[in-house]
This record gives structure tokens, C-alpha cells and sequence, in this order.
């Protein structure tokens, strides 16, 4: 058997692939917060919740309704992007003249106060939510046994990662949004609606992470502290990547699922911690993050 | 001079024995556990309604005067949960300290509780050195521990033909006492251990370490773990086709909470060890029942046990004649614990309780008849085989 460093090259390819997978949520849930904080400069930290109340709408879209998987990866980031722009309407628009400390405040407390009114109702255990049947089941690779969900995933994420990067960067719509943020007073002077393209814009970055949601209800236990426990890891990845940086967002998550992936096979110990220790190197060497300009 | 002392001493202790001395007024019972973290099902408010019922089901009064349940969340920090038992003996009269889930908060507040003098009482944590090392002559252990689950579990499993284990372990305390009790306990019955794999606590994806679990081709994969991890693990496992596999998935500390969390689909077939399954006896049956009603759920050993645990304190008080530590402590070692939890319960000096353990097998969706109609009882494991023997537990206070 061919061996890498000690380990198995079946059971390294394994890992990385097993590290591709988690790089799928790391992308597209970082890919959310990049966009709004590269359009709006608010530092969301209601992404975690915004990304667990997608897996609840799925999970109560199924129980209450019958809204089948397929149907809730479409229902999900609608409601909770609904949810998320009459909020920037009503509240978080209101901070945008003020320091950016405040935005990350007023989010955190209502990522606060979601999570513990869901867990007040719903309890900390979580609950399950099965895959839909026709991606049921696995197949085996030779080196491992890959359940055709998380290649589901890893596919899935990556087309609407593309997506979004080209709609910012390569539209016209996309142009006008990056044209508000740099000079609002000018564009909304050639008669474009300013405040509602910056709603859009958070309503598309929280629709982000409910679909991210969606996708984990399968994967894990659907609990209200499931957003909590990995939106620390996603700011990581955004600063790695470069705030603001759409590409960067997509590629740092990846590559970091890759990196939390190995780290798991040589020193498991470390494994919740090597994303930070690589986000403090990247700060030290260079503080705009791999793939952002120097401000 | 001496006789004068005595002469007085006695006279002294007549006149409290003659008001049947009660402190305060009244008995105060604090419940301290984590009510909204990751084991907030695990006992959480069913504990604090499971003590509420057991003071009902006692009368409500002991030597007529009134009982007190008071709760707390503790988050499950040791420093939280010292400050808030050290604020309830201190200034709030409370009595005697119970539940305390997580084995880092137990092993505080019973150091805590002995410097005060205080009884305490733990359901919810795990580790045996509460009734080894770090016991305490005031310090009452109920429901379960680390070796209980080992022998439960890990003995069963390699009767039937379970013999090698590969463990994935939380990477503190708990995860280390319950892998190395379970190993031990696999290798004295013939058994040989594969390796093993530390991941962080609250883990989310578990396919790196299940790979590895998977790839050492031990026949089983132990979850020396918790909660929402071992519910991820399991759920994870039957992803990536590990028990068609042929590998056994054991949940080494998984109750009812857990296994309704997860759903019989995936749970169906693990085996685990509890000490109470609320569809045994007639009593158990009312008990969980009447639990559901308040609740919403059926209580698990942890909930039950609490409610045992509360029971025997109060019948301590009533048997000793006040709620004076000394004399309420010698009681509850010397009582027999006989309630709807422990048929057969004692407690042994250095605080353990020990009563009949049972090994459940998850049944399929096919066989579960009702909601909460989760467990075949494999087995019953005898309270004296099950926990460790007081002599050879390290607690100072056994002679």
C-alpha cells in the first residue's frame, strides 16, 4: 500500500475529500457573509442563526406541511430572506451612518435572541431530518464509501457559489450594486433605488445561509445551536479570505475544509483550532487576507 | 466537671431533639444543571419538575414544616455553578445541592458542599471520582457512572462477539474516564482495543474520525462521548455506510432524551446502558405518565433518578428527626433505597448508590408500538457487578 507520511494514500484521499465536503458549507456560508459585508460593511453576526433557521424551515415546512426537500431548498432562502430584509428595513438600515461596531452589535443580539428562543421551544437535542430518497445510499470509490448526499453538496454548493460570483461581478445588476457602495449620493442621483438594492443584498446573503442550512438538515442533527457552533469558524474563513472578497470567500472556504480535513487524520486534537492558527498566520503576513486589496 | 459538661451537653441535645430541629423553617432543595446548553434535555427542567413531583409524592411537608425546590442553570462552567451554590448555602438557607450535570461542575460543588457542610446529591454527572478520590462524607452519587455504563455496554458487547473496539472520544475529563473504564472492562473480558481518535468537544463532523474508526476494522466503534456529539456520530455512521458495514455503533452514555432526538431510524439497534426505562414496571409506568403530562417527554435516568434522589433525602430528614448534615447524611447511608427507580438500592460509604442496571437495545420503527415506546431491556446488570467496589474505589472513607 502506497503511504503518505504514515497514513494510507486510500484513507488521505478519503480525507480530503471528506474536507471538500465541510469546505462546501465553510464557502457557501462565508460566500453570504463576504457579500454583505463587501456591499453593505455590516459584519453579520445573525449568519449563524440565519443559516439555522433554514434548516428549521425545512425540518417544520416538512412537518407542518409536507414541503418536500427539493421544494424547501427554494422555500427556505425565501422566508428566511423575507425575514432578513424586513429586518434591514425596519432596524439594520437605520445603523448604516454609524460605526460598524454597531451593525455587528444589533446582529449578534438577534442571533443571540433567535437561538435562544428556538431552543426555548424546540429544546438543545436537535432534531432529524432525512435526506430525500433519491439521494439516499452511497457509493463506493475504491478508497471510501461516499454517501451520494455529500456529493450532493459538494456539487450543489459549488454551482450556486458560481452563480452568485458571477451575478456580483460579471451583471449589470452587480455592477450597479458595486457602483452603490462605493459612491451611494451618485448612483442614486442616476435614479437607481439605492436602499432597496442594499436590502436585496443582505435578503441574498441570508437567503445564502438558509440554503446552506437546507443542505446541513440532512448531514446533522437540526438544533438550534448548530448555527453557533460554526459561524466562528466561517469569520475565520472571511478573514483569511480577504473581507470583502467574493472569489476569495469561495476559495479560502474550500481550501480550509482541506486543511481542518487533514489536520483531522495527523493531529485530531488540533482540528478546531488549525483554522485560526492559519487565520493568524495569513493576518501577520498579510492583513488584507490572501485575496484582499489593501484598503 | 466532666459530669457538669455532660449534664449540660445532654440537656442541650434534648432540647433540639424536642423541637424536631429544622433549619430555617423550612427544607430548601437547590437544582443545579445545564438548563439551555448542549444537555439541557439531558436532565435540565425535567430535573427541577422531577424533584417538584418528588416533594409532592412525599407530602409536600417534612416534620411539618415545608419543602423547597429552588433551580439554576450553571451552563455547565464549575466557576458559575460554585458561585451559585456557594450564594444559596451562604445566604439563601438552601440545604442540599442535587443533579449537577457535568462531571467538572459535580467534582466543584461537591468540594464546595463539603467545606460548608452541605449535602449534595449528583444525577447528572458521569465520573467515578466522585466516589473515589474526591469523595465526600456529605456527597451522595445516584443514577449512573462511568463504570456503571462500561460494564453495561462494553461487558455485553463482547459476550457477543464484540471483541475489538476502536473509541472516538471527547477530548476532556468525561470522554477520557469513560473511555479508559470501558477499555479496561473490554480487555478483562478478552477483548483488544484498536485504537482511538480524540475530537474537540461539540464536534460537527464527525466523517474524519469515522473514516478512521472505519479503516481500522475494529468490529466496535465506541462513542465515549455526549449529547449532541454522539447524536452527530451515530447519524453520521449509518451516512457513510458504517454499520452495513458490519462495525457495531456503542453509545457508551446515550439515554431517552437522545435516542427521541435522533429518531428510531437511525438509533434502531444500538445498544446502551441506562439505569431506568419508564415502561419496566407498573410504577415506573405511572411515574413517566404523570411526568409526560407536566412535561411533554418521558423522564430518563437522569430525571427519574432525581426524583429518587430527592425522595431519599427527605425520608433521611423524616428518619433523623431534623435536616442537621451529620445526621441526615448517616441516614441516607444507612436507608435502603426503595422507590420506583431502585428497587433494591443501597448506599455504599463512599456515597455511591448502587441499583440494578439495565442494557437496552433501540428497537426498529417496525417493533416501537407508541411514541416513546423506544427500549427492549436486554439485560438486567446487578448494582453490585455493575459499579465499582467501594473498597477498591480510592475513597478515604471506606475502611
Amino acid at each position: 500500500m502506497t503511504m503518505v507520511f504514515g497514513i494510507p494514500i486510500q484513507a488521505l484521499l478519503g480525507q480530503l475529500l471528506v474536507g471538500l465536503i465541510n469546505g462546501s458549507f465553510y464557502a457557501l456560508l462565508s460566500l453570504g457573509l463576504a457579500v454583505i459585508f463587501g456591499l453593505l460593511r455590516v459584519i453579520n453576526f445573525a449568519h449563524g442563526a440565519q443559516y439555522m433557521l433554514g434548516a428549521f424551515v425545512a425540518l417544520l415546512a416538512l412537518k407542518w406541511a409536507g414541503v418536500p426537500y427539493w421544494a424547501a431548498l427554494v422555500v427556505a432562502p425565501l422566508v428566511v430572506g423575507g425575514l432578513s430584509a424586513l429586518i434591514e428595513r425596519t432596524m439594520l438600515s437605520r445603523l448604516y451612518q454609524l460605526d460598524h461596531l454597531y451593525g455587528l452589535l444589533f446582529t449578534f443580539g438577534l442571533a443571540l435572541a433567535v437561538e435562544g428562543g428556538f431552543r426555548w421551544y424546540f429544546g438543545a437535542s436537535g432534531q432529524p431530518y432525512s435526506p430525500p430518497a433519491a439521494l439516499n445510499g452511497g457509493v463506493n470509490l475504491g478508497f471510501m464509501f461516499l454517501p451520494i448526499y455529500r456529493g450532493w453538496v459538494v456539487v450543489f454548493s459549488l454551482i450556486i457559489c458560481l452563480a452568485v460570483w458571477a451575478l456580483i461581478e460579471k451583471t449589470q445588476l452587480g455592477a450597479k450594486l458595486r457602483a452603490a457602495t462605493e459612491n451611494p449620493t451618485l448612483v442614486q442621483s442616476f435614479g437607481i433605488n439605492v436602499p432597496l438594492l442594499l436590502t436585496m443584498t443582505y435578503a441574498l446573503g441570508a437567503g445564502l445561509a438558509a440554503i446552506a442550512g437546507v443542505l446541513a438538515a440532512p448531514i446533522y442533527q437540526v438544533s438550534p445551536l448548530m448555527g453557533s457552533n460554526i459561524i466562528i469558524v466561517v469569520f475565520a474563513v472571511v478573514v483569511v479570505g480577504g473581507m470583502g472578497s467574493i472569489m476569495g470567500a469561495i476559495v479560502t472556504g474550500y481550501m480550509l475544509g482541506v486543511a481542518e480535513g487533514l489536520t483531522k487524520v495527523f493531529y485530531p486534537e488540533a482540528s478546531n483550532i488549525v483554522i485560526f492558527v492559519i487565520m493568524a498566520i495569513v493576518l501577520i503576513l498579510r492583513p488584507a487576507g490572501l485575496f484582499g486589496k489593501e484598503a | 466537671m466532666n459530669k457538669l459538661l455532660g449534664g449540660v451537653a445532654a440537656a442541650a441535645l434534648m432540647t433540639t431533639a424536642a423541637q424536631a430541629e429544622i433549619s430555617d423553617g423550612k427544607v430548601k432543595i437547590g437544582i443545579l444543571n445545564d438548563q439551555s446548553g448542549v444537555y439541557a434535555d439531558f436532565g435540565g427542567t425535567g430535573s427541577v419538575e422531577a424533584a417538584r413531583m418528588a416533594v409532592e409524592d412525599f407530602g409536600g411537608t417534612v416534620l411539618d414544616m415545608p419543602i423547597e425546590i429552588v433551580s439554576a442553570d450553571h451552563q455547565n462552567k464549575a466557576d458559575i455553578a460554585s458561585n451559585i451554590a456557594r450564594q444559596w448555602y451562604d445566604t439563601e438557607q438552601v440545604d442540599a445541592v442535587m443533579e449537577l450535570t457535568t462531571s467538572s461542575v459535580a467534582l466543584a460543588v461537591q468540594a464546595l458542599s463539603q467545606e460548608k457542610k452541605k449535602i449534595n446529591l449528583v444525577t447528572g454527572a458521569a465520573t467515578t471520582d466522585l466516589t473515589g478520590e474526591q469523595c465526600s462524607p456529605y456527597g451522595f452519587h445516584w443514577a449512573y457512572d462511568t463504570h456503571a455504563l462500561a460494564v453495561g455496554t462494553g461487558g455485553a458487547l463482547v459476550e457477543q462477539g464484540g471483541d475489538s473496539w476502536f473509541f472516538l472520544t471527547a477530548d476532556y475529563a468525561f470522554g477520557y474516564s469513560l473511555e479508559e473504564n470501558t477499555a479496561n472492562i473490554v480487555k478483562e473480558r478478552g477483548g483488544s482495543v484498536a485504537g482511538a481518535v480524540k475530537h474537540p468537544l461539540a464536534t460537527n463532523d464527525f466523517s474524519s474520525f469515522l473514516l478512521q474508526a472505519q479503516s481500522s476494522g475494529a468490529k466496535v466503534i465506541g462513542l465515549a462521548n455526549a449529547g449532541m456529539d454522539t447524536q452527530n456520530a451515530i447519524k453520521q455512521a449509518a451516512e457513510f455506510g458504517i454499520t452495513q458495514g458490519g462495525q457495531k455503533m456503542a453509545a457508551l452514555l446515550f439515554t431517552l432524551a437522545e435516542v427521541h432526538g435522533l429518531g428510531l431510524q437511525t438509533a434502531q439497534g444500538l445498544t446502551l446502558t441506562e439505569s431506568f426505562y419508564w415502561d419496566r414496571t407498573d410504577e415506573s409506568r405511572e411515574f413517566g405518565n404523570r411526568y409526560k403530562e407536566r412535561t411533554g417527554a418521558m423522564p430518563n435516568m437522569i430525571q427519574a433518578g432525581t426524583y429518587s434522589g430527592v425522595l431519599h433525602y427527605l425520608k433521611a430528614i423524616e428518619a433523623a428527626g431534623t435536616d442537621e448534615t451529620e445526621a441526615v447524611a448517616a441516614k441516607m447511608h444507612e436507608l435502603p433505597v426503595s422507590d420506583l427507580f431502585a428497587e433494591n438500592g443501597k448506599v455504599a460509604p463512599n456515597g455511591r448508590m448502587i441499583s440494578d442496571v439495565y442494557l437496552m437495545q433501540v428497537k426498529t420503527p417496525e417493533d416501537s408500538t407508541g411514541e416513546w415506546d423506544y427500549y427492549d431491556v436486554l439485560a438486567t446488570i446487578p448494582g453490585d457487578d455493575a459499579y465499582m467496589d467501594p473498597a477498591a474505589s480510592g475513597c478515604p472513607l471506606v475502611e
